[in-house]
């Protein structure tokens, strides 16, 4: 894609990993002008500094509704406009609306330009947010780890059990109580911690 | 059976009715089964309810009137059955912008003449040494604090497009930008002005009830076409958000619900700074200077939660004043009829013909059939005859 063809684009996200795992993607496709802005104080100033034709921004930014100020500016150049002012399109819509992500583009751009932007957009939001709860997964799979670990050398000291033997009587609490073995071995802590 | 419904919120003091609706059962009592989400944009809430990702919204009251008539976005048209909240606003300067209206003020300090003709005397004097234009936060571009920021302003001679700077800033932002000197001064729901003030980085110059008697704040909005739908569930919800009003108004309940809204899932804030709004008695000096009024904020009280169509023909007039749209005679009719007291009246099974007339401290009564007239008389504004 040549530098001309490639439109300027401006990625407003706090989040640097999923900015970056956004803007290598763009890149891949070829969009080789892309700007990142993670501190949100002048923001308004930053992309009017820009001049970009396309700014992407997460929707768990506060600072969204700051953007929406671009399209009351007289003084603006160019006239930023929402996306969404197209109603033709409803479903990248919610896909986009869903995934996460908005985007506002200057008026002017072609839509058939700005459509496949916005579904990479969606689908990198989306493989961010599945790689998110991936770890956050594992976070607790660890903690939960370490809960059992203390709780197993607490039942071990009092009860003079053996490792395994502390284990089968927490799993079997668990099964009879229908809870998972964390939160028997969260209510061991809790109850010795008590008992001190 | 229960109906299901997604409604979104933004932390403010003025979701009071919808969230106690919800966590005192009242919805529920109604056999509605209520999601609240917690936004942290206008422009989500806005565009979650017209996509349907929610049934239901608080929404400021001029983002229904612009979503309907496709101002600066989407056109999808906004039935509001039920005012969540009339006034509650306030404008929070820094300590030095403070110092310098107090020093240029002729008149009582509460009133809005004399510190708007203070503030263009402060304005003139900084031009005159060559300083930075004041710059003033609101919240959206369709907003009643932009609105009643610049009414204010202008009203003593100061031009809100070419005197001073308005941005658009986050609520939560709020407090760190008047700290850290990006703003001079804001307009802001609760509970932010209290919270400037507790820091000590602002003292509350004026609540908007100074300004405008009585102006709708936020609304709970609905798609219009899915009001037609589901007529049946608007009428209870309104019915909820009525006995949820009704609880908030009575004094020996505020304790509770300033707990409920406290809570951290839903504004997260200190209950007494939550009460003190409620209450109507601020601190607006970081001196500890308190304040009350009985118009600060209403909930249901004084029939401030039936729609009022002139109320949106005001909002639709400043819409005009300001530039951000042609006034056209079926634009303004359009935007009366976002409000709906008579799904209102349905609902609460008890007509009422009170309306909340906007009260202004400056200007000829407003007159919802004579809009192009009633601009007239102001001579600041971005609208030409």
């Amino acid at each position: 894609m040549s530098a001309e063809s490639s439109p300027k684009i401006v990625i407003v996200d706090e989040s640097p990993i999923r900015a970056a795992i956004l803007e290598e993607g763009l890149r891949e496709a070829g969009y080789t002008d892309v700007v990142h802005i993670s501190e949100m104080q002048s923001l308004l100033s930053r992309i009017y500094a820009l001049d970009p034709e396309i700014i992407v921004i997460d929707l768990e930014n506060p600072s969204r509704d700051v953007l929406e100020q671009m399209f009351q500016v007289s003084r603006a150049v160019r006239r930023p406009i929402a996306m969404f002012v197209d109603q033709s399109d409803a479903a990248s819509i919610q896909a986009s609306v869903e995934a996460g992500v908005s985007a506002y583009i200057v008026d002017g751009l072609k839509k058939e330009r700005m459509k496949p932007i916005l579904d990479l957009c969606v689908s990198r939001f989306n493989a961010f947010s599945k790689l998110q709860d991936e770890l956050d997964r594992t976070k607790h799979a660890l903690e939960e780890r370490k809960v059992i670990d203390r709780a197993k050398g607490i039942l071990m000291k009092v009860k003079g059990l053996t490792e395994e033997e502390a284990y089968v009587l927490m799993r079997s609490t668990a099964m009879r109580e229908k809870k998972k073995i964390g939160e028997i071995a969260q209510s061991i802590l809790t109850a010795s911690e008590l008992l001190k | 059976m229960t109906t299901p419904l997604h409604i979104g919120f933004i932390p403010l003091v003025d979701a009071a009715a919808l969230i106690v609706a919800t966590d005192k059962g009242f919805a529920a009592a109604e056999g509605l089964d209520v999601m609240l989400v917690r936004e942290v944009s206008w422009s989500n809430v806005r565009d979650k309810l017209n996509i349907g990702l929610f049934d239901a919204a608080h929404l400021l009251a001029p983002v229904a009137i612009a979503s309907s008539l496709g101002l600066g976005h989407v056109k999808v048209p906004i039935a509001a059955p039920f005012n969540l909240g009339l006034n509650g606003n306030a404008i929070t300067v820094s300590p030095a912008l403070h110092a310098a209206l107090m020093e240029e003020i002729d008149g009582d300090r509460f009133d809005p003449m004399a510190t708007s003709r203070a503030l263009a005397r402060v304005v003139a004097k900084r031009r005159k040494s060559g300083a930075e234009p004041l710059t003033f936060g609101m919240t959206f571009p369709f907003s009643t604090h932009n609105y009643q920021l610049r009414f204010w302003m202008a009203a003593g001679g100061v031009d809100p497009d070419e005197d001073v700077q308005l941005v658009v800033l986050p609520p939560p932002y709020m407090v760190d930008s008047l700290a850290n000197g990006h703003v001079d001064a804001f307009c802001v729901g609760a509970p932010w002005n209290s919270i400037a003030v507790d820091l000590g980085v602002g003292h509350i110059l004026h609540f908007v009830s100074d300004i405008l008697l009585s102006a709708v704040e936020k609304v709970l909005a609905v798609r219009q076409s899915w009001s037609e739908k589901h007529a049946a569930v608007v009428a209870a919800l309104v019915r909820a958000h009525l006995r949820a009003a009704e609880f908030i108004e009575q004094p020996e309940n505020r304790p509770e619900v300033a707990r409920i809204l406290a809570q951290p899932e839903r504004l997260g804030v200190e209950a007494s700074v939550i009460q003190r709004t409620l209450d109507g008695r601020l601190k607006i000096s970081p001196d500890g200077t308190m304040r009350e009024s009985g118009r600060y904020l209403l909930v249901g009280r004084e029939a401030a939660a039936r729609p009022d169509p002139g109320q949106a023909a005001w909002l639709y007039a400043q819409m005009v004043r300001w530039g951000q749209t042609p006034y056209r005679p079926e634009a303004l009719k359009a935007a009366m009829a976002v409000f709906r007291p008579d799904l209102y009246d349905a609902a609460a099974g008890r007509p009422t013909d009170t309306s909340n007339a906007i009260g202004a401290f400056a200007g000829p009564p407003f007159d919802p059939n004579d809009v192009p007239g009633h601009l007239a008389a102001f001579k600041i504004g971005r609208w030409k005859p």
